[in-house]
């Protein structure tokens, strides 16, 4: 896929997946524990649409899956999830004086994204290795 | 009606925000990524640690809650910085065996990230009262 293609399909992820993002964000108080969950679901998310999104397949199909992949991954959980709200949060903590509370907040952000992140990986490859078993002519 | 309406357009606005913000994360990680053969996931770790810097700044220097504040910081710099690319990528790295790099880049990311938010309200703190604090 050309650079511009590629470019347009990740911006159109991001606008939605930002928007998504303040959606939920304002549905909610805006509180840490928002932040937090808005960051672990999208670190679900994305992987198991990377692990969806690999394999084989033929030339067109590969291409689907690039664009897919750029508007979902790239694009939409991206633009879900931030990295700079979350370390404004804890620095503002710390500057207020909890550092304790703000270690925490980056402690339990890490190892929970962690943890969804390889719960999607090992979710989707069992879907995928499930539907190729099931495909009429599987091996 | 009127504040319906004015949520909508400040809505709008993130959204676009956010739009520009992915693209440029993408540019600059391809950027990077055509330059750097190490395992280390440094576009990402670039696009995080510069968008908490600007942020921090930002937050100092623009009114809470104002259109500026909600176009640059909620969507640009929420569409440009990512957590779950980089915990994606921490998560790969272990799987691929690499637990030093995971670990150094895992840790590495939060702790620079959060140091370059606060030095970035520290440096907007600088600023002289009154001045673009005002924008709103």
């Amino acid at each position: 896929m050309r650079f511009p293609a590629a470019v347009a399909w990740v911006a159109l992820g991001g606008a939605i997946g930002t928007y998504a993002r303040v959606a939920v964000t304002e549905a909610f108080a805006p509180a840490l524990a928002v932040t937090l969950a808005v960051n672990v679901l999208g670190a679900f998310l994305l992987g198991a649409l990377v692990t969806g999104f690999e394999g084989g397949g033929n030339r067109d199909g590969g291409r689907r899956r690039q664009r897919a992949r750029l508007l979902l991954g790239t694009g939409f959980c991206g633009g879900f999830t931030t990295y700079s709200l979350i370390a404004l949060q804890a620095a503002t903590l710390a500057r207020s004086g909890d550092g304790s509370a703000a270690l925490a907040y980056c402690v339990v952000t890490l190892v929970l994204g962690a943890v969804a992140t390889a719960l999607g990986v090992v979710l989707a490859a069992w879907a995928r290795n499930r539907a190729r078993d099931r495909a009429p002519g599987a091996a | 009606m009127s504040a319906l309406v004015d949520d909508v357009v400040t809505a709008l606005w993130v959204a676009l925000g956010g739009g520009v913000g992915a693209a440029a994360r993408y540019a600059l990680d391809r950027a990077v990524s055509a330059r750097w053969r190490g395992r280390f996931p440094l576009g990402t770790f670039l696009v995080n640690v510069s968008g908490s810097l600007a942020l921090g700044l930002f937050t100092g220097l623009l009114v809470d809650g104002s259109l500026p504040l909600s176009l640059l910081g909620v969507g640009a710099l929420g569409g440009y910085t990512t957590f779950s690319t980089a915990s994606y990528d921490t998560v790969r790295l272990a799987r691929e065996r690499h637990f030093g790099t995971a670990l150094v880049y895992g840790l590495g990311t939060m702790f620079v990230t959060v140091a370059a938010a606060a030095l970035g309200l520290w440096l907007a703190g600088l600023w002289p009262a009154g001045g673009w604090s005002t924008v709103g």
